[in-house]
């Protein structure tokens, strides 16, 4: 006989607990902490970071551990806890130019001020699985070199001085921020580049790709990509100055991309800008791409019609937790839209049959 | 036992009166689908993030809150809402739709008739009644701006070509105050003559797409249809086989393998009150018996 | 050929055109145009592509905003409304056939819902009534009546051109832009079409606009013709004097390069 779906508080509870039991595993196996998850994940720390959109590693190691290592319900745990978190001041623009470079490299100068730096990457590592790295023990220590001291320029900095890439004005305004003001279409540059750095990295990724590919090409060569640390200030009204707040770790792209010009206007290069949390250079190097590819208008270019090109499109879909969310909630029950459906395709179909029986 | 770790209801007072500024606007501009800076709330997009963020910004600790999710206080979601607002806000809870001072739903209007100084508030997935007719947001903006809504119409006239009937069950679109055409979130058409001259403040809350719209207390709200095919709300031909009601809208329950299926009111509150004054359906004596 | 009987009623011209001017950058779009439309009366625009009829047409039609210049239609700034009330204009006085049918029509929607939707736009509310209307006019541009309910693309290109062409008359406008209407079909269609469109033209009392580079359709359509090069008129007149006695040189290659009709 029928029973009403009756104890959902039960069910949700019971679930819970289970969910808890699933996500400690074998108990006989030692605990993850968080501090291994930063340490020996940070690769996953780093990308939770970015689009959880806070710079906390210990805060993204919990929440990687408290998702099961699902990096994008760990993005969503993050984002909860951001939203929360009152807004105390703005920070003063940062100086990727005076960044503690852990790695920097130019695809497009052989060699140049302040050096070529591979630093740790997996670029040239063939992709061979280490057996070695299943027995646990110690790593030998990585041979070391005395850091060049001193500013490390940028390469677009040089291109710039010729004249040879467009300029960029700098504006000290605040820029807007789509998690307090809603998006409104068309936007700006500075909220782009915003809803790209926070954005699905897969999402980011298969865009730029699309762009490589012919839709919407751009012809980008990775001028530069840094990754390293710079310090994050703040102004302090009452001291009147700036003061250090904090040391963070960034990956920088810029893209010296297809020139335009007339015979009036004289060519230039143009730039694309990638700049997100930690090490994620995959993700920069994609925004850089797609911010380009979607500047299409201001710089003068013809709308092929290609989905990088579409800033509705991709402002609209690139965030992997609205995405996520709204995918999901298919889950939920649905029998009331359903069942007027259901009566809908009956009556329908009913109509339809006497019609067919009246035609014979 | 409300949660120190937050304020109540959650939001901060700040974003508390921005939702507050922007559910003003709406009731200023009935219809009218105003921007929010939509905030992430700790469930995902889509489950309801704009209700609860109207939801929380409308509480107040006398309230007395209903959450229902297909008419049903038990369902899942709801639980898992009220639950949510249990603990941030302390605030009392009822299944009672006549006690209630704030309902948040999903795809239903209460059975019960609202009354003055009620809200409900309502979880809606698109907000955008037009926007399966025009993807762009850009162009549907402007189309409500300039009132071109003759599209909204083809489509309704494509439906009676195809079905020789508007084909649209749940979520069928309606104008307000003969300004705006809006989407009632996905109730089912049955539940749109509740929409106008109703007594309560309904509030609408759009979580992913940032937009919150609202009816007025007593604002006219016309389902689309044409002079020659009238909108007609539908529902089950059936009575509610636990309560007998016949003019309450019904879920259709699969009872056994061989077709076996009975209908029951999807508003359980209502469906609990009648039989508690004695209404009984077509199976409520196998019911008295277990 | 003679010219068509030019049914003027009134001595107010229905759009007034003057010093009309658009720039790309460096380069003239149209510049410095100036004419009067009488009601009822058949206005041709020819010249090569890149004469600068198409951007002259889209500033008619407001689909694009000109640098100088003054458009003044039944009395009214053109320039000077807003966007509701010119896209109003849009749907109700004025109406815009698109050389290329898929631009004019909503290939996913049915031929009736496609003759629906402007008669919807303005407040129809009777489905049997815009059915009929529909039908009607499916009949007057020769589509059978039992294709009401097939969508567009299923007809042949000329078919196709003819729904736009009811979908556009459908709400009785008195002005009529027409871009390169026969354009992309084959001869013997085009004839037909030319043939149904003068038949309108004079049954309704409409005033067009049309841009073409097919001088025999304005030969068989226009009361007047306004030849374009680079951006500029060069000349302009009665048709027949036009296209018989032309007096720029460039009218007279253009005239010469074609076939007389």
């Amino acid at each position: 006989m029928y029973v009403a779906v009756k104890g959902g508080e039960r069910a949700i509870d019971n679930a819970h607990a289970w969910l808890a039991e699933e996500r400690r595993g074998d108990c006989s196996v030692p605990e993850l902490s968080v501090a291994q998850i930063r340490e020996q994940m940070k690769l996953a720390v780093n990308r939770v970071m970015a689009e959880g959109s806070l710079y906390d590693p210990d805060l993204a190691a919990l929440a990687i551990k408290q998702a099961r290592g699902d990096l994008i319900e760990a993005v969503f745990l993050m984002r909860a806890y951001r939203t929360t978190l009152p807004r105390l001041a703005g920070s003063v623009a940062i100086e990727t130019g005076s960044m503690a470079v852990v790695r920097r490299i130019s695809a497009t100068y052989k060699d140049l001020p302040g050096g070529q730096i591979l630093g740790p990457t997996f670029d040239y590592t063939h992709r061979l699985l280490d057996f070695a790295l299943a027995a646990e023990g110690d790593v030998p220590a990585a041979p070391t070199a005395p850091a060049t001291p001193g500013p490390v320029p940028h390469v677009t900095g040089f291109l710039n001085r010729e004249g040879l890439i467009e300029d960029t004005q700098r504006c000290d305004t605040t820029p807007p921020d789509l998690t307090r003001e809603p998006m409104e279409l068309p936007t700006v540059r500075p909220l782009r580049l915003q809803a790209l750095t926070r954005g699905d990295e897969g999402f980011v990724l298969g865009l730029a790709y699309s762009t490589q590919r012919g839709y919407g090409r751009t012809h980008a060569f990775v001028g530069e990509l840094r990754i390293g640390w710079v310090g994050v200030e703040v102004e302090i009204p009452e001291l009147g100055f700036a003061v250090e707040i904090a040391e963070i770790e960034l990956t920088e792209c810029e893209t010296v991309n297809q020139f335009k010009g007339s015979k009036t206007e004289p060519p230039q290069f143009t730039r694309g800008y990638g700049l997100v949390f930690g090490q994620s250079e995959r993700k920069a190097i994609s925004m850089s791409l797609v911010d380009r590819a979607l500047r299409w208008r201001e710089l003068g270019e013809d709308n092929s019609g290609a989905p990088a090109q579409d800033e509705e499109f991709v402002l609209m879909h690139c965030d992997n937790i609205q995405a996520t969310g709204f995918l999901e909630h298919i889950k939920l029950p649905h029998y009331v839209d359903f069942q007027s459906e259901l009566e809908l395709v009956r009556r329908l179909r009913s109509e339809a049959i006497v019609l067919t029986e009246a035609a014979e | 036992m409300t949660d120190q770790a937050y304020n109540f209801a959650y939001l901060d007072e700040q974003t508390k009166r921005m939702i507050r500024r922007a559910i003003l606007k709406g009731i200023a501009v009935p219809g009218y689908q105003v921007p929010f800076a939509s905030r992430e709330m700790p469930m995902p997009y889509g489950w309801g993030t704009g209700g609860v963020q109207v939801t929380s910004a409308c509480l107040v600790p006398e309230d007395r809150l209903k959450v229902i999710d297909q008419g049903a206080d038990d369902t899942t979601n709801a639980v898992s809402i009220r639950k949510f607002f249990q603990r941030t806000a302390g605030v009392a809870v009822t299944e009672a739709t006549a006690e209630a001072t704030v309902i948040q739903t999903r795809h239903r209007i209460p059975e019960t008739p609202l009354h003055e100084g009620q809200i409900l508030v309502y979880q809606v997935p698109i907000p955008e009644p037009l926007r399966f007719l025009e993807p762009r947001e850009t162009e549907t903006r402007k189309m409500h701006e300039l009132e071109e809504y003759g599209l909204m119409h083809v489509k309704l006239y494509e439906d009676i070509a195809r079905h020789g009937t508007i084909a649209t069950s749940y979520a069928y679109p309606v104008k307000v105050e003969g300004r705006y055409v809006m989407d009632p979130s996905p109730i089912p058409k049955f539940d749109n003559p509740k929409l106008g001259q109703n007594p309560a403040i309904q509030l609408f809350g759009a979580g992913r797409e940032q937009r919150i719209y609202a009816l007025p207390p007593f604002t006219e709200v016309v389902s689309l249809d044409f002079d020659d095919h009238p909108f007609e709300p539908s529902k089950a031909p059936h009575d509610c086989d636990l309560c007998g009601a016949r003019d309450s809208y019904l879920d259709e329950v699969i009872t056994d393998d061989r077709g076996g299926r009975m209908f029951v009111c999807s508003d359980t509150d209502f469906c609990a009150g009648r039989q508690a004054d004695g209404h009984r359906g077509r199976l409520s004596a196998v019911e008295a018996v277990q | 050929m003679t010219m068509m009987p030019r049914t003027i009623t009134t001595d107010e011209p229905l759009l007034a055109v003057s010093g009309l001017t658009k720039r790309y950058g460096a380069r003239i779009g149209c510049a410095d145009v100036s004419f009067d439309l009488y009601p009822g009366e058949v206005l041709g625009i020819v010249g090569e592509s890149g004469s600068g009829k198409s951007t002259l047409l889209s500033c008619l039609s407001g689909h694009l905003r000109p640098d100088f210049g003054r458009i003044t239609y039944d009395a009214r700034d053109v320039l000077a409304m807003g966007e509701t009330e010119r896209r109003r204009l849009g749907r109700t006085d004025w109406a815009y056939v698109h050389q290329n049918p898929r631009d004019g029509l909503r290939m996913g929607v049915s031929a009736g819902g496609n003759v629906g939707e402007r008669l919807m736009a303005i407040g129809a509310r009777h489905y049997g009534d815009i059915r009929d209307k529909a039908a009607d006019w499916l009949g007057r541009v020769e589509i059978a009546a039992d294709r009401i309910d097939d969508r567009p693309t299923a007809f042949s290109g000329g078919m196709q051109q003819r729904l736009q062409i009811a979908r556009n008359l459908v709400t009785s406008p008195r002005l009529v832009f027409m871009d390169e209407p026969t354009g992309g079909l084959d001869v013997s269609v085009q004839a037909r079409l030319l043939d149904l469109l003068r038949g309108l033209v004079r049954d309704l009392g409409l005033s067009v606009i049309i841009v073409t580079h097919d001088l025999a359709v304005v030969r068989l359509l226009a009361h007047r013709l306004m030849v374009m090069k680079g951006g500029r008129v060069v000349e302009q007149g009665l048709t027949d004097q036009v296209l018989d006695d032309p007096q720029h040189a460039y009218t007279q290659l253009l005239v010469s390069s074609v076939l007389q009709v």
